[in-house]
């Protein structure tokens, strides 16, 4: 089962969770990998919880990650981070944007927000890597760069080179908006730079 | 062939929604039909940016299933697809049709939401082949849904019969390679009178009998060579698995060294060549998802096996569930968990920034003295927080027979309260319709309240007869609900049409209605947020130092709108009440003004993008 990465992407819908996903995928694809991936997306346009998974290897058979067997855990959203943390294998890794998203259910005083997220993954023994993906986008001048700095952030922890990775992006973008690419390419690197 | 597609031969990364699309259009299939229903719609999305075939959103699964039935009387293929709840909708044909059987290939492709991602129930449809007669097809993985689907209208046609393709989520919705294959073209003869055979009043259908039962049997014998039930060989003889669909690969990635007998074409089962497998290994054990259909035919067989014994009986299997199940068949001890889960709170799916539905529910949660009989779709959402102002879901269209015998049957504490039914525009066409008829004519006191957004919003936006546009964005004719109504009985005086954003008017449409003593029908106008008929506005914002923490915007149920405070005050009286200060997520913000409806102090007012932030 060693031969197969299983690559976790979480977020709320509409954040990109499912975008970044594919383009692991398709990393994957351009070296000739077998790969699945799956979602389950039919409510979460509606605020919910997306989870994406990616698994790639010489050949895949079950779509979906268990718990216990993800070798890295990208979450958009911080306490998404800790509700997906158990399905990290030991030893895999955690990269968690700390931005904060409560839900009405959090609004409404029903539930709490977590005071810190990513020091209660730390505590529970995961190897978590917390940072603030929108500030460096914002420095770049785009929120919508989070997806790329998210992506650049776990580049460095896949078993191929990152340049493979940042590849399928610039594709991407010079495909559909060349006017992005360069600024792409910075939040590729600027996520590197986080990379823990 | 149109440039912009794959060509065949191509790999590609596909659904397996799209791969059943492209397997559907590959086979020269001429007609196709669906109603959306999670996991199956994306089929018929795809399918209708095919050139070269006929796609139509139907109004509900069955008429779906007819139109497709009635293209193979001409030797057309034809394709329908759709939830497995729509089967229960479409089968009162089925059982039928499997009668008849058809002249063109004819595949119906049925989606089990295992796992209840976005559904009511849980059901398996693979007893619609036990039930009609009929075989079905499970692919495991994109590339097989696509070499099925497309085998599907081959087999079809060769036995006269529809064929069952039957998905589950982890196929319609997972991703993988799939090398599509060159199109085929397929010519009907035309339609041939045959009044023996299609007009199924009992004479007729009582010769078509035994026919079905010979088709069946020649199934059987099918599916015992079929290339799509194949053993795949392992060394660990210990136990043999049959398995089907995505369990298969579940079970292949478990116990990658025991002997699979993999079953593709797994109704007719082929029974002897499992009784061939059983004996080649110590014990037996049948991995299916959900019901122990294969299971209980293998056991009346005779041959011993294990299956749900130990396995779930209910939800999605994975690799761990089943080495956690077959562990002691085995004699060894379950692996432990790996992490133990940290709890953090829920986070249910919400109704969008500026849903016209959270003006209703704000309104329904404001009345008093109400029942609220529910239906499916995004406003189903309305029974939870902060609204609490649906009381019942089961079925699509639902809502308004049950409101019936909610006022014809109340119970002691019921007294004279008021029975709402809330319905959708998409439900009301697909199943609702024939409810309030019988409401008008069976004078029952309750008042629908029709959510027109002018789409089939759960699913993702499809177009429907409300939307004044067809499955390829042309425009189409568009219902007229108001006139619709009208034509179903209801007294014109008591139809009205409310912008569900202007609140006081909306307040008062429902008041009057629910007052009145004849069925009523209140009609809300505006379109879903996430279609193209949605027009912002001007985002909002709270001005901190008006706002008295009142806490009023948050009953509106907004997802834009959060609290940043709390307190608590004492009133005069001595009461004590809960204090909330708010902020809104101005970039989320579309201005639909709701909040500013419920807030007394003026403190929700126009937003000013600051300079830095227009310059991001």
């Amino acid at each position: 089962m060693s031969e197969v990465t299983n690559i976790l992407v979480v977020g709320i819908g509409g954040q990109g969770v499912m975008t970044a996903a594919e383009i692991l995928a398709e990393a994957a694809i351009s070296l000739g990998l077998d790969v699945k991936k799956t979602e389950v997306a039919g409510m979460s346009q509606r605020g919910g919880v997306v989870s994406s998974h990616v698994r790639f290897g010489k050949r895949v058979l079950s779509p979906a990650i268990a718990p216990g067997e993800a070798d890295i855990l990208v979450a958009f959203e911080a306490a998404e981070g800790m509700r997906w943390c158990s399905y990290l294998k030991p030893g895999g890794i955690a990269m968690v944007n700390t931005l904060r998203l409560a839900p009405p259910v959090v609004s409404l005083g029903l539930f709490d927000y977590p005071q810190d997220p990513v020091a209660e993954m730390r505590d529970a023994g995961v190897n978590v890597h917390g940072f603030d993906a929108g500030a460096i986008a914002k420095e770049l001048g785009d929120l919508r760069l989070v997806n790329t700095v998210m992506l650049g952030a776990i580049a460095d922890h896949l078993p191929f080179p990152a340049d493979t990775l940042k590849r399928c992006i610039v594709d991407r973008f010079r495909a559909r908006k060349p006017q992005l690419v360069e600024k792409n390419e910075r939040a590729f690197e600027a996520g590197r730079a986080v990379r823990g | 062939m149109n440039a912009s597609l794959p060509a065949a031969g191509t790999r590609l990364f596909l659904s397996g929604n799209d791969a059943v699309a492209r397997a559907v259009w590959d086979a020269g299939c001429r007609v196709a039909a669906a109603y959306p229903g999670t996991p199956s719609t994306e089929i018929l999305e795809q399918l209708s940016r095919y050139p070269d075939i006929y796609a139509e959103w139907s109004v509900n699964e069955k008429v779906s299933l007819e139109v497709a039935f009635g293209a193979t009387l001409a030797g057309s293929r034809g394709f329908c697809a759709m939830k497995h709840v729509g089967m229960n909708v479409a089968s009162d044909a089925l059982m039928t049709i499997t009668l008849t059987g058809c002249v063109g290939g004819l595949v119906i492709a049925v989606a089990d939401d295992v796992g209840f991602s976005s559904s009511q129930n849980e059901q398996d449809s693979r007893y619609w082949g036990r039930f009609a007669h009929l075989p079905v097809l499970e692919p495991a993985d994109a590339q097989e849904a696509y070499d099925m689907a497309r085998e599907a209208f081959a087999i079809s046609e060769r036995f006269q019969t529809p064929v069952i393709l039957r998905l589950t989520t982890r196929i319609c919705h997972v991703k993988g390679l799939v090398t599509p294959r060159e199109r085929e073209i397929h010519v009907g003869a035309g339609f041939e009178k045959n009044t023996a055979r299609w007009v199924m009043v009992p004479a007729h259908a009582k010769q078509r009998l035994p026919l079905q039962l010979e088709r069946e049997a020649a199934l059987r014998d099918f599916a015992g060579e079929s290339p799509f039930n194949v053993v795949l060989e392992g060394s660990d003889k210990r136990i043999g698995f049959v398995a089907s669909g995505p369990a298969a690969m579940h079970v292949r990635e478990a116990f990658p060294d025991a002997p699979l007998f993999k079953l593709g074409l797994s109704c007719p089962a082929p029974i002897e060549p499992i009784r061939a497998f059983a004996a080649t290994v110590e014990k037996l054990v049948v991995v299916e998802e959900t019901e122990p259909l294969l299971e209980t035919g293998i056991k009346a067989a005779g041959i011993a096996t294990h299956g749900k014994d130990v396995l779930p009986r209910m939800g999605e299997l994975a690799p761990p569930v089943l080495r956690e199940a077959v562990a002691p068949l085995l004699g060894e001890k379950a692996p432990p968990a790996v992490r133990v889960p940290l709890r953090v709170f829920p986070r249910p799916p919400t109704m969008c920034v500026a849903c016209p539905h959270l003006g209703v529910y704000f309104t329904l949660s404001q009345v008093r003295n109400l029942s609220i009989s529910g239906d499916i779709g995004c406003y189903t959402l309305g029974a939870g927080q902060p609204w609490n102002a649906l009381d019942t879901c089961i079925s699509m269209g639902a809502s308004i027979p049950m409101a019936i015998g909610m006022d014809k049957g109340r119970g002691e504490s019921d007294g004279n309260k008021r029975i709402v039914a809330v319905i959708g525009d998409s439900t009301f066409m697909h199943m609702g319709m024939q409810g309030l008829l019988d409401a008008v004519y069976n004078r029952a006191n309750i008042t629908v309240l029709l959510l027109d957004n002018r789409t089939v919003g759960m699913t993702g936006g499809q177009d429907n007869p409300g939307s004044g546009r067809d499955i390829h964005g042309e425009g189409a004719p568009r219902i007229d609900f108001a006139k619709l109504c009208e034509a179903l009985g209801v007294n014109p005086e008591r139809i009205r049409v409310v912008d569900p954003y202007e609140l006081p008017t909306l307040f008062r449409a429902v008041r009057d209605e629910v007052k009145a003593e004849e069925p009523s029908v209140i009609i809300t106008n505006q379109p879903c947020v996430l279609i193209p008929e949605y027009k912002r506005s001007a985002a909002l914002c709270v001005d901190e130092e008006k706002c008295t923490g009142c806490g009023n915007c948050v009953d509106v149920g907004c997802p834009a709108i959060s609290v940043i405070r709390r307190g608590k005050e004492v009133k005069p009286s001595g009461r004590e009440v809960d204090l909330a200060w708010t902020r809104i997520e101005s970039v989320a913000c579309t201005g639909c003004n709701l909040c500013l409806r419920t807030c007394g102090a003026e403190a929700i007012v126009p937003w000013q993008r600051s300079a830095a932030e227009v310059q991001a």
